[in-house]
């Protein structure tokens, strides 16, 4: 258990710095200057010259990796050159609204998702479960954008009963949380679908498994055997999941931002690439790709800790 | 007179299964799936007989209409005929996504190949590669990529094929591990074949239909995330019709009309929804390890 831990740190740490090296060269495949690009074509040869050294790229690419990493582990991801404020506020300010988008879609997809699961399984090839079935399908088939669209398009513009741009009033919480409730569900759709058909899957298995029976012999109730001892098991796959889930909302999330103009890493990233401010594209990619794999990394040890099953599998792997 | 005793391979296997297609039909979702895949195809083929305008052609007296008999699905801000602009979006779609998928396959598949045979540093080394590329969400890798090279239709099939090589490999990999056991394998090792051997006559042609499957399921994936891109302005620059492109340009007039973004995205769910359907009923019938529990 102990090696397996350790081996799954070190990957980690070492797919972390392999991103920064990444993300560090992935300037160096622009066309031209990435100074230039960046500054327009009407930049004097002294502004280009300060941005250059700025950005390191006066450096050789080795020495700028170096750098990169260096100022990123003393946690400065540098200034931006249009309004002169520190990158990392600028993600101070734009990741809280993307993380509680995507919390609360997933937590939107589990209420949702979980019970549709559950009652398909336990009522398997009944019309209500082949109606689910399909339903689910189509779920997972909707993008986030034309979701987002499409709730935009009838909730916004045609009843006119939701807000349609913008993250609201965050010291006004029932005006924050009116704002959430279309980019919430638009990001949501395909993972109800998703965890609904999953949950159905793993839950069908531990109902066919021999203590699911003899606790049914034993005469107790169904519903307790169900919530009680089936489901505890079938949401272990779930689990393992619910961590790529997670990274796949913050990427869902870029769209939906757009689409309801909402603050967000999704904007942030979006609005520098239009502006070619690649230092800010960098620092956002990079802050996304951490959570994405933090989210990850403790998914995999929640499903190792969960289900003492695997330890001996990945140990031998 | 020499008896040679060829084991049959998982192609050939597959290739006899190709009657499958009657089983996928007698199955209601699969049935439909089809039909929508069909329909689809019929789109990419006869674009230009199905479709009754050009697509390019701008006719602004008779902008951002709705649904007539003139234009059956309406028009854009430009005038221009929504239903052309859907039946030519189709063939960007495949356009874009066969290349793409393509390109993810035969890469993973020569990862795989070399993480899973050489095995030792080499995987290892594979498998953080594969792990980085993985580190970021597809979408965010597609623009931070595309952001520098600049949206285009072939700079958008590199960076979809590169973000779904990990995918490919992955799978690859473990069948290369499973299939290394085999006996047949172990013989023609014994008996001094070279490893380019082993790995291209033997096991590439054993561990390939899984991938096939992955391939076709993973089209409709591609498909989608090809619109979402042009939704960004990343793909496909306007006027080629790709569904993105549509869902954009609607998205610019959402409040004049409804039309553009409700067919666009109607068009985009059903085609997924198609392939996602006979894909899935595909696999069931040709995956061997269902076989027996599936009427259960």
């Amino acid at each position: 258990m102990r090696r397996y831990l350790l081996k799954r740190l070190v990957t980690t740490i070492l797919v972390l710095l392999l991103s920064m090296v990444f993300l560090a060269l992935l300037v160096h495949i622009v066309p031209g200057d990435a100074a230039r690009t960046l500054l327009g074509p009407r930049a004097t040869p002294e502004l280009i010259a300060k941005v250059r050294s700025e950005m390191d790229l006066d450096k050789p690419p080795m020495v700028q990796v170096g750098l990169f990493i260096w100022k990123i582990l003393h946690g400065s991801f540098g200034t931006d050159v249009f309004t002169g404020r520190p990158i990392s506020m600028l993600i101070g300010s734009a990741l809280p609204h993307t993380i509680i988008l995507a919390f609360s879609s997933l937590g939107l997809a589990v209420l949702l998702g979980i019970p549709l699961g559950v009652f398909s399984a336990t009522h398997p090839d009944s019309w209500l479960d082949r109606i689910l079935a399909l339903f689910s399908i189509s779920f997972i088939t909707i993008p986030s954008y034309v979701g987002g669209l499409f709730l935009l398009l009838i909730f916004a513009v045609q009843l006119r009963v939701m807000p349609a741009i913008g993250v609201g009033d965050p010291s006004n919480i029932p005006d924050y949380i009116k704002h959430l409730i279309l980019p919430a569900v638009a990001l949501a759709i395909t993972w109800v679908g998703y965890l609904a058909r999953l949950v159905r899957a793993s839950m069908l298995e531990v109902l066919n498994e021999n203590y699911i029976r003899a606790a049914l012999a034993a005469g107790i109730p169904l519903r307790k055997v169900v919530y009680k001892y089936a489901l505890k098991n079938a949401l272990i796959p779930t689990v393992a999941v619910l961590g790529v889930g997670l990274g796949n909302l913050m990427g869902g999330a870029v769209f939906v931002e757009i689409i309801f103009s909402r603050a967000g890493m999704g904007t942030l990233i979006y609005n520098a690439i239009q502006s070619r401010n690649y230092p800010i594209v960098r620092a956002g990619v990079l802050v996304v790709a951490c959570l994405f794999i933090a989210a990850n990394l403790l998914a995999d040890l929640a499903y190792t800790y969960l289900d003492p099953r695997i330890q001996l599998d990945k140990m031998q792997g | 007179m020499e008896f040679v005793i060829r084991p049959r391979s998982q192609v050939q296997i597959f290739l006899d299964r190709i009657p499958v297609l009657g089983e996928v039909l007698q199955r209601p979702l699969g049935a439909l799936g089809f039909f929508i895949v069909f329909m689809f195809l019929i789109a990419v083929i006869f674009a230009p007989v199905l479709a009754p305008y050009d697509y390019a052609k701008q006719d602004i007296p008779s902008m951002l209409q709705g649904p007539s008999r003139a234009h059956l699905l309406g028009t854009d801000h430009l005038g221009r005929d929504l239903l052309s602009r859907i039946i030519y979006g189709s063939r960007i779609a495949l356009i874009a996504a066969v290349p793409s998928v393509s390109i993810a396959l035969i890469g993973g598949i020569i990862l795989g190949l070399l993480a899973g045979y050489i095995g030792g540093i080499v995987d290892d080394i594979i498998v953080i590669v594969l792990d980085t590329i993985k580190a970021f969400p597809a979408v965010i890798l597609a623009l931070a990529i595309l952001a520098l090279l600049g949206p285009s239709l072939v700079n958008e099939i590199l960076v979809i094929g590169l973000a779904w090589i990990p995918g490919y490999a992955r799978v690859t990999r473990a069948q290369v591990f499973s299939a290394r056991q085999n006996l047949y394998v172990e013989a023609e090792r014994s008996l001094g074949a070279p490893s380019r051997r082993i790995v291209l006559r033997h096991i590439l042609p054993n561990i390939l239909a899984p991938l096939l499957i992955l391939a076709a399921m993973d089209l409709p994936v591609v498909i989608t995330f090809e619109a979402g891109l042009s939704f960004l302005g990343l793909g496909v620059r306007p006027p080629t019709p790709s569904w993105g492109i549509i869902l954009s340009e609607g998205f610019n007039f959402i409040r004049q009309t409804p039309w553009p973004i409700t067919w666009a995205g109607l068009t985009l769910i059903i085609t997924t929804l198609g392939f996602t359907l006979f894909g899935e009923t595909l696999r069931d019938v040709l995956d061997p390890r269902l076989i027996g529990t599936r009427r259960a």
